[in-house]
């Protein structure tokens, strides 16, 4: 019986890097269109992790991050965030707007934050679509909620959300980078135990 | 200046002067500051959820949970004998970090935690002398047990003594 992150075996950690695979692929076709340009995927990784390492895993746990968040639940419970450093999420934003407009202190106007906000939506309900069409399940997803702080204290907010029982979370991990471009962001996708025994149920696995 | 004690989440560190801790990027979890001014003994608690009774479970980690980690905070203070009467807090965090609607569990786990860390500190009869709490912000907390001082650090804000 599964209970903890930590007990999933490795057929099961395959299935779920193949979910991370189709997902995240599916969101890379949908960046690549909004930036009419190649996006490199990364192989997707299943981490299964104390909290510190987790807050970390993205790059240090003060580095300033853009963050898009998308919840999901129906026959599903988890959440998708879309990660960017503030210089990725920057040079995306030049590519798309022309205006030089800037915010206070550097920081992004309003018009780019609800741009990049947009992006993450769009990426987001790509990735939760495959996993839908895939197993059939019906999830619906949120809209998209943006944040622009420590890497850490965004991740804090999935980890609260998922590491309430246990002392590990799992999340699985694609790296996008577009080359012309020199831009790199992450999706990284949570989700509730339950619902990652029945989305390996309706693929067919025994849990 | 002494070494950096790096206190992990759902986690607490203590000790003697000279010592200085620190837990970074501090969202909707809280960072507790508890001191014994006199001898100059303290420790900092970073919890992430506000009460294990929400968790049947029995093998719980003590130190996830405001209830269960500032008590046992406290039992090993007074172990290096500090005296329980003469212990204040400062406490720092609780954030909201997304604007998510009313409702949603996620969006008022900060003010949850801050109302539970509140609540165990009252029931011990602990002072709170200082708190940066709330607002949508990570913080980065230091303790020196020198002074006492709590220091938040933040992106878009300036450095707070407390």
């Amino acid at each position: 019986m599964l209970n903890n992150y930590d007990e999933l075996n490795d057929l099961q950690l395959d299935v779920l890097r193949e979910i991370g695979n189709i997902g995240a692929g599916n969101a890379a076709t949908a960046l690549a269109t909004i930036l009419d340009e190649k996006v490199e995927i990364s192989l997707p990784k299943v981490r299964i992790t104390d909290f510190d390492t987790a807050v970390n895993a993205l790059g240090g746990a003060e580095t300033m991050t853009v963050g898009v968040l998308v919840n999901f639940d129906g026959e599903a419970h988890g959440m998708i965030m879309f990660l960017l450093k503030m210089e990725d999420a920057k040079g995306i934003m030049s590519i798309l707007i022309q205006d030089d407009e800037e915010g206070q202190d550097g920081q992004l106007s309003d018009l780019k934050l609800s741009a990049i906000k947009e992006i993450g939506n769009i990426l987001g309900s790509s990735y939760i679509n495959s996993i839908s069409q895939m197993t059939g399940l019906t999830i619906h997803v949120s809209i998209p909620y943006i944040a622009i702080d420590m890497a850490g204290a965004l991740m804090s907010v999935p980890i609260i959300e998922f590491g309430s029982v246990g002392d590990k979370v799992m999340f699985i991990e694609e790296c996008f980078s577009a080359e012309e471009n020199k831009l790199s962001s992450n999706i990284i996708m949570f989700a509730e135990i339950e619902t990652l025994k029945i989305i390996m149920e309706r693929l067919g696995l025994e849990i | 200046m002494s070494e950096l004690l790096v206190v992990g989440i759902s986690d607490y560190k203590f000790g003697r002067n000279p010592s200085v801790f620190v837990t970074y990027a501090l969202g909707s979890c809280v960072g507790i500051c508890l001191y014994d001014k006199q001898l100059k003994v303290g420790g900092l608690s970073h919890i992430m959820l506000p009460e294990s009774t929400m968790f049947s479970n029995s093998d719980i980690n003590r130190m996830k949970f405001a209830d269960t980690a500032i008590v046992d905070l406290v039992q090993d203070l007074v172990h290096l004998g500090a005296d329980r009467r003469r212990l204040t807090a400062k406490i720092a965090g609780g954030a909201q970090m997304f604007e998510i609607q009313p409702g949603s569990l996620v969006g008022t786990i900060g003010d949850r935690n801050i109302a539970s860390v509140k609540n165990v500190l009252q029931n011990l009869k602990i002072p709170i002398i200082a708190e940066d709490c709330g607002s949508n912000y990570g913080r980065t907390v230091y303790f020196d047990l020198e002074t006492g001082i709590m220091k938040v650090q933040s992106l878009s804000r300036n450095v707070r003594e407390l």
